[in-house]
């Protein structure tokens, strides 16, 4: 029997994070050693898992099936694919510099890392389950550790507010999901959960454009869909750093997953129905997005809102239902991920430096922090979908996947590279050059080492997808053939 | 089905019962003998004594495949009764922990032998098989926990407590009783299973048939504390002794769900009553109600009250489903298991309200500010079971709410799993605001310690891991509630 990779990757974190809890709470420097062993241990075995993945034979890998529940067809059922491999590799990475961002946390940090990790168990979970029911299972697990993240240790300001809000709204899309699985399920008559026989359960037309709504929809909240894309923003900005990134870096991928895999994939004739007119609240999410984010004046809001604007990019990408439009979808859930984790981690280490985050009091920290403007030059190059970085090989192709299918829309949404490019270039001349106010002369200084680990980590990674796509394409193809295929190889 | 005729292997179904009376004599003769000071012993006994009857059970008088009316009909051994047993058992060794360390309360030996002695009537409640047994069951459960409610006698809210609890409880029970007398009329006879051969012959009227039906309704209703008949939960939870509150929402609402579903199924058919309607009208009102009231409480045994009115709703949609032949197993099952888990999840609720009260002697939800400074351990138990009773993973809770909506979905009522699901939403609000008490707020009393004695720390382990067993090892509990379930049809 093979090592059972993918269930170590699945519950490295939780374990971990009972072991955390059993250190005694004065031991901080104990508690973040271990919190980092444990992340070093989860990134390493989803970056083995990844590029051990065999792109040519395609299909899932590392599948491991065990009973669970056997009278209701449960199984613990796991598996990757050229989809879910780089969202597994993107949770290490997330984990691991968001440890290492987070080694400032003072209080409470043994309550911080355990709630994290658990987190973090329910994200691996659901990327990399194969059964419905236990991808809800890790999805709940997923989402109540963000209320007390933010509340506990989230931006004073809003964070009871914030927190709550996006608990509850995720929570909310999640059930309504669940019902939708549970009709599935029943009118399925095959007594499993397990996807890859609901995949071939043959629903009715009508039963499926009839669930598609609730399923996607259910799911796309937690992806930032408009119109329900009102909690992320406000959760981002409320959140710990560390937790931003989390949230932003692979919440949202979290989402957007679920409703290709338990949505597309398992009611294909509900996506072709109805996505012809969810694509235009996709365009909304980017057009939208990208014009609320440039008119933000607090540095996190601008990263929010971009995060919406990008994320609408990936559901438009699985709209098309296009072979390119999808691939592009599947790097963008990477890259953005990185990406958006690169920003959250900038915004976070300025704002520590100079208790404020309003853009027109910050000025020329390019002096104080060099590596952090840099990191922050490359996560714009990054988003405006330059050449040579990630956001381009992901963007690109959703760009022709949609003007396959609708010119116009590629038109319309094309708008948004020119805002998001505006809204960066403002930031990076107005934070990171210019003249260092007097104000911050003296207390502002530069980020630690392991800060600058992470900056580089994140940003190596952004710029070798861009440099050498091969890493990430052709398996991210692979997935995308197996979706192909459901749809009635359209 | 006839009573099988007098055989010595029926002292087996009712040998849970005679060991609980043995307990409670053991009990009050140690109470006679001990001196004050060691009288704390007590309830270790007791919950000592509890779980030697759940082991001695388990291995001799498990019943067999096939459920038989013994005792001249007046008792039913199956299985769903002997689960429903176990799990009072459960619930009353956990109180008896809960309540060894409270003053005034935990070293007298009369309030471990009225819990036994309710303890008995629940047991006697689940397998009663007929009608005449079934009120004096009733009766034997909730005289002493009129009782157990107002124990704390120079408390004003626990009297108060135990006068309401006993004036809605006589007021229905005399209800429940007037039906049980009209079904005895129109069929002649008291046993359920002859009533339901009765029914089933179509000899009776409809409308006198629904309407007794009703009547005893109102009984169950009250055991349950479903809507209309809630009333009494709150202020009786509020001011009974914490523990008691505990057992009351948890081993007396299972003991009521356990003769619901034993009346309601083996005595009305769904296609000549149909009593799902109802259930499902009382389900979507009990959700609703419980869980909408709970949002303004600002005491946590009342937010608990009205929770627990929630989690009856919850509960009883499982029994809608019962109309659908495809789904009335899963149904049952799922009752069985939501139960299962949310007593073991509410336990353990009460039991850091026990143990935080004791210490800081107070209920209101602001008294818990800073409790994850005083106490990491005591935050993170209510933290799993409040996000149990949410029907969060990977706690019971949750596996209890996938299966009551996944039975309603598949009898075709996917409206109530919609119900369901936007109820529980309201749920977690406000059990996250308590935790956001809890590890968000500041108070000055942060940096004291509270102390939690050896016996909380005992039984709140167990509950925890009783919690996390029952939402991620799945398959051993859902086989007991399907074995449980299929003993009614």
């Amino acid at each position: 029997m093979q090592f059972p990779i993918l269930s170590v990757i699945v519950f490295t974190p939780i374990l971990s994070s009972l072991l955390i809890l059993l250190i005694p709470a004065e031991r901080k420097s104990e508690i973040r050693v271990a919190a980092l062993a444990a992340a070093t241990i989860a990134l390493f075995l989803s970056a083995w898992a990844y590029f051990a993945y065999d792109i040519p034979a395609g299909g899932y890998q590392f599948v491991e099936k065990y009973t669970w529940l056997p009278a209701l067809g449960i199984s613990f059922h796991v598996g990757i694919d050229g989809m879910n491999a780089p969202l597994v590799l993107l949770t290490g990475v997330v984990m691991f510099t968001g440890v290492l961002i987070s080694w400032g946390i003072d209080d409470r940090p043994r309550e911080f890392f355990a709630f994290l990790f658990i987190l973090a168990t329910g994200v691996f979970g659901v990327f990399v389950t194969l059964d419905l029911f236990m991808l809800f299972f890790f999805y709940e697990i997923a989402v109540f550790p963000m209320y007390l993240l933010i509340s506990i240790w989230g931006w004073k300001e809003t964070r009871e507010y914030a927190a709550m809000k996006l608990t509850l709204y995720l929570f909310i899309g999640s059930v309504i999901s669940l019902v939708g699985a549970l009709a599935m399920y029943f009118t399925s008559g095959l007594n499993t959960f397990d996807m890859l026989e609901l995949e071939k359960a043959g629903f009715s037309v009508a039963f499926q454009q009839l669930w598609f709504p609730f399923v996607f929809f259910g799911f796309a909240v937690l992806g930032g869909i408009f119109p329900f894309h009102n909690w992320s923003p406000d959760g981002h900005v409320a959140a710990p750093t560390a937790v931003s990134m989390f949230h932003a870096g692979v919440l949202m991928k979290l989402g957007a997953f679920a409703a290709l895999r338990v949505g597309i994939m398992l009611l294909p004739e509900g996506a072709k129905f109805h996505l012809p007119w969810i694509i235009l609240l996709s365009l909304v999410n980017v057009v939208y997005g990208a014009y609320i984010a440039m008119v933000q004046t607090d540095f996190k809001y601008v990263i929010g809102f971009s995060s919406v604007s990008h994320m609408g990019l990936v559901a438009m990408g699985f709209a098309t239902l296009t072979h390119d439009g999808m691939l592009g979808a599947g790097v963008q859930m990477f890259s953005h991920g990185v990406m958006t984790a690169l920003f959250f981690a900038v915004v976070g280490m300025v704002y520590d430096q100079a208790h404020t985050r309003d853009i027109p009091h910050l000025s020329g920290f390019r002096k104080v922090m060099p590596l952090v403007a840099v990191a922050f030059i490359i996560g714009g190059l990054v988003s405006m979908g330059m050449p040579g970085f990630s956001g381009f090989i992901a963007e690109f192709p959703i760009f022709m996947g949609v003007w396959q299918s609708y010119p116009w829309i590629a038109i319309v949404a094309a708008i948004s590279i020119v805002i998001t490019a505006s809204y960066i270039i403002r930031i990076i001349g107005k934070v990171f050059f210019g003249a260092l106010p007097e104000e911050f002369e003296h207390h502002v200084h530069d980020v630690t080492a392991l800060d600058k680990v992470a900056l580089v980590f994140l940003s190596v990674i952004l710029i070798g997808v861009g440099v050498y796509p091969s890493i990430m394409v052709p398996m991210v193809e692979s997935g995308v053939t197996h979706i192909l295929r459901l749809l009635g190889g359209a | 089905m006839t009573p099988v005729s007098f055989e010595p292997s029926m002292i087996l179904a009712i040998l849970p019962e005679i060991l609980i009376l043995a307990l409670g004599v053991l009990v009050l003769v140690l109470d006679l003998i001990l001196p004050d000071e060691r009288r704390g012993v007590l309830g270790w006994i007791t919950a000592a004594g509890l779980l030697g009857i759940i082991g001695i059970s388990l291995a001799v008088a498990r019943p067999g495949a096939e459920a038989r009316l013994v005792w001249g009909g007046m008792l039913r051994q199956d299985w769903l009764g002997f689960v429903f047993n176990m799990l009072f058992l459960f619930a009353a060794a956990i109180t008896a922990l809960f309540s060894t360390d409270l003053a005034r309360l935990g070293k007298r030996g009369e309030f471990y032998l009225l819990m036994l002695a309710s303890t008995l009537g629940m047991s006697l409640m689940a397998s009663a098989a007929d009608l005449i047994m079934l009120y004096l069951a009733i009766e034997t459960t909730s005289i002493p926990l009129y009782v157990l409610a107002g124990f704390l006698t120079r408390d004003d809210k626990s009297t108060e407590s135990g006068f309401k609890y006993l004036l809605f409880g006589a007021m229905t029970s005399t209800v429940m009783l007037y039906g049980f007398s009209l079904l005895y009329g129109f069929a002649g006879t008291t046993n359920l299973y002859g009533l339901a051969q009765s029914v089933m012959s179509n000899r009776l009227p409809i409308v006198a048939l629904f309407g007794s039906l009703l009547l005893v309704l109102v009984g169950f209703g009250f055991k349950i504390s479903a809507v209309p008949m809630h009333f009494w939960a709150p202020d009786t939870y509020e001011g009974a002794p914490t523990p008691i509150a505990g057992f009351l929402s948890t081993a007396s609402k299972a003991a009521g769900f356990a003769v619901l579903m034993r009346v309601l199924i083996s005595v009305f058919p769904t296609d000549i009553t149909p009593w799902p309607a109802v259930i499902a009208a009382i389900s979507t009102a009990t959700m609703t109600l419980g869980n909408t009231l709970a949002l303004a409480q600002r005491n946590i045994k009342r937010l608990l009250a009205y929770s627990s009115i929630a989690h009856a709703g919850y509960a009883l949609i499982g029994l809608v489903a019962v109309y659908n032949p495809v789904s009335r197993s899963l149904g049952i099952s799922s009752v069985v298991y939501y139960l299962v888990a949310y007593v073991v999840t509410n336990l353990a609720a009460f039991g850091v309200v026990a143990a935080v009260g004791r210490v800081v002697g107070s209920d209101e939800i602001a008294a818990y500010a800073g409790l994850s400074r005083r106490s990491p351990w005591l935050a993170l138990t209510l933290l799993v079971a409040l996000l149990s009773l949410a029907g969060m993973p990977p706690f019971g809770g949750f596996v209890g709410k996938f299966a009551v909506f996944a039975s309603v979905v598949q009898s075709g009522q996917v409206w109530l799993a919609f119900v369901g699901v936007l109820n529980s939403i309201v749920g977690l609000y406000y059990y996250l605001t308590v935790l956001k008490v809890v590890y968000l707020y500041r108070s000055e009393d942060e940096d004291k310690p509270l102390p939690v004695t050896p016996s909380y720390v005992t039984a709140l382990i167990v509950l925890v891991v009783g919690i996390i067993l029952i939402g991620t090892v799945l398959a051993p509990w859902f086989t007991v509630s399907n074995t449980a379930a299929a003993a009614l049809f």
